[in-house]
């Protein structure tokens, strides 16, 4: 049966994590995500969960380590500029493989930079971020009905793989209301967590959760073990939608709320006779590589549109590999790129490519 | 033959790695001994520092946790929230709990956070090799201070203990010294006041430890007990400075 409430995203992802099980919140307020952490302090005192406001994004992300080590369910959020603070205690997270998920909404930078949307942090979300070799599961939704079902399959991603994941949203995804499909139950996984830091009771060894392996060798080894673990990762969860691609002239790449307005692109170009197709990454780590690789024949050149300077375009070509010009067009600041702005850079892509 | 004396259970049988003289060794010791006596072992969960004691998950028994630097009590508070009835604790130096970690120790404390903080005071960075602390006393020669701590130039040390009572969190707060036997025993009973308190659900616990550091203080470890007794508590003076009436 279900239930279908119109609901904003930020609130929605707080829903979706107590649905998923999560008891367990770590925030402070930064816009424009705050209205996530308002549900939880509503909401998770009265179902036997603990929300917490911390002193500072550093506190919040480190409330989660503990968190996470007695293998709680566990999650935090923020926005670009708290997110900076929380890369120390993710880099931490991640060395000591601690499945915990983190929501970032997205607003344009650098330093405090402004208040509404950007996509300008995807290199920290996907290249690490932090010091050390590491990476997130990084899911990527794109309207407020994924940003439901991605936060409940985040929980299960960071327990299958005891791994940090991350919700990548922006201002706009955080702040629009949509019609959400509530499931009467979730599918939540369950897990051994027999590594967890929750007292032995006498019945086993003392587990240590750690990060710190001063012998080098030992800490090689450690990262060959994450290295092994991110691609199996990418072998298994790479995800992405392909739309109208067959014959497409031009194949844009965007993710998030920018895929959106792609979809408005194709639809004005198939008016004036052009044939443009989307490939919208769903996973930005792992890269949805494969996704490319289907239509990689097909078009002329790729359009990469981003909030940002031009971040993902990096592996777009890295990903095209010289096999296809690889294009981008962008705004930056909070500014969103209008169909206008996307259907000029297409026609001047048209010209170079006659 | 009867045993008077042995290893506590809640420490491993492994080497430690302290310099001669150093007073980790004792207050691992103490807070093992407390552990044991209070037959808590199996539902404790510690939280270890950056610092000389950074790998101390691998002396004590029960499960451990390391943190980042200063952030034990954040770690602390996550733990303690997701498990009220277990006991959790944080070992943390100077520097870590008062340099980089205050406002962790400050906000765990003002919560009334129902954890046990052992605060290991000896003025002075250890495992970096000796620089200044937030606690080296007026004067103090250091890796950073070379000429002494100069007060105009790097400002005072800072009484953590003192600054802690001004808040209304805490249930118990008590500095003790590692000087000698009596004030060894002392520290012990402080140590075990310190969990009896959390398992009571009175709140937030600290003891402050003064201890040696002989390596980057430079004396031997007879001199380094002296100077504890003789510089170091009459700028951080021993007793309770919260909780003196409480029973538990």
């Amino acid at each position: 049966m279900g239930q279908k409430l119109l609901m904003k995203g930020n609130e929605v992802i707080a829903e979706a994590a107590i649905r998923a099980g999560c008891r367990h919140y770590f925030g402070y307020p930064i816009t424009p995500q705050t209205e996530l952490m308002h549900y939880m302090a509503k909401k998770l005192p009265k179902i036997g969960g603990v929300f917490m406001q911390a002193e500072s994004e550093v506190a919040a992300i480190n409330m989660v380590y503990g968190a996470a080590s007695t293998g709680k369910r566990v999650m935090t959020s923020s926005s670009s500029p708290g997110i900076s603070l929380k890369q120390e205690g993710i880099s931490y997270i991640s060395g000591a493989q601690l499945p915990a998920v983190i929501v970032n909404i997205m607003r344009g930078g650098p330093g405090l930079g402004g208040i509404q949307p950007s996509q300008s942090d995807y290199f920290q979300a996907t290249k690490g971020g932090g010091h050390g070799d590491y990476h997130m599961v990084v899911l990527a939704p794109a309207s407020v009905q994924e940003l439901y079902d991605m936060t409940v399959e985040a929980f299960n991603i960071a327990d299958r793989y005891r791994i940090m994941t991350m919700i990548l949203g922006d201002g706009v995804l955080g702040q629009m209301m949509e019609v959400v499909n509530f499931r009467d139950e979730e599918k939540n996984e369950t897990f051994n967590k027999s590594w967890a830091a929750n007292g032995h009771e006498n019945k086993r060894e003392h587990n240590m959760i750690t990060s710190i392996h001063l012998d080098p060798a030992v800490l090689e080894q450690w990262n060959i073990g994450f290295q092994n673990k991110y691609k199996l990762i990418s072998e298994n969860e790479q995800r992405y939608e392909l739309y109208n691609c067959e014959d497409a002239e031009i194949i844009l790449v965007a993710y998030g709320s920018v895929a959106r307005i792609c979809k408005g692109v194709i639809k004005e170009a198939a008016e004036q006779g052009i044939k443009l197709g989307l490939i919208r990454p769903i996973t930005l780590f792992p890269f949805p590589v494969k996704g490319f690789e289907k239509v990689m024949d097909i078009p002329k050149a790729f359009l990469t549109v981003e909030m940002s300077a031009g971040q993902m375009v990096e592996d777009v070509r890295l990903t095209v590999n010289g096999r296809k010009p690889v294009y981008f067009t962008g705004r930056m600041g909070g500014m969103i790129p209008t169909v206008n702005n996307i259907m000029t850079k297409v026609m001047e892509i048209k010209e170079n490519n006659k | 033959m009867a045993i008077v004396y042995k290893a506590p259970n809640a420490l491993c049988d492994v080497p430690m790695h302290y310099c001669p003289g150093c007073t980790h060794g004792i207050a691992h010791r103490l807070v093992a001994e407390a552990i044991d006596e209070l037959e808590i072992e199996g539902k404790t969960i510690g939280v270890s520092p950056v610092g000389c004691a950074y790998n101390n998950y691998l002396y004590f028994n029960c499960d451990m946790i390391q943190a980042a630097h200063g952030r034990a009590p954040a770690v602390a508070t996550g733990v303690k929230r997701c498990l009220p009835e277990n006991v959790v604790f944080t070992y943390q130096g100077d520097g870590d709990l008062a340099a980089i970690g205050t406002a962790e120790i400050v906000h765990a404390a003002t919560r009334g956070e129902n954890i046990t903080v052992i605060f290991i005071n000896n003025t002075i960075y250890g495992m970096t090799s000796g620089q200044m602390a937030p606690t080296t006393l007026v004067g103090q020669v250091t890796t950073t201070t070379p000429y002494g701590r100069d007060a105009k130039y790097s400002g005072y040390p800072i009484r953590v203990s003192e600054m802690l009572a001004t808040l209304e969190g805490p249930a118990y707060i008590e500095r003790v010294s590692m000087h000698d036997v009596k004030n060894i025993k002392k520290a012990k009973a402080a140590v075990k006041k310190a969990f009896k308190v959390q398992m009571a659900g009175k709140g937030f616990s600290l003891v402050e430890i003064l201890s040696t550091c002989p390596t980057n203080w430079g004396l031997n470890p007879v001199e380094s007990l002296k100077r504890i007794e003789n510089d170091m508590i009459p700028h951080y003076p021993l007793g309770v400075f919260v909780g003196a009436d409480l029973e538990v």
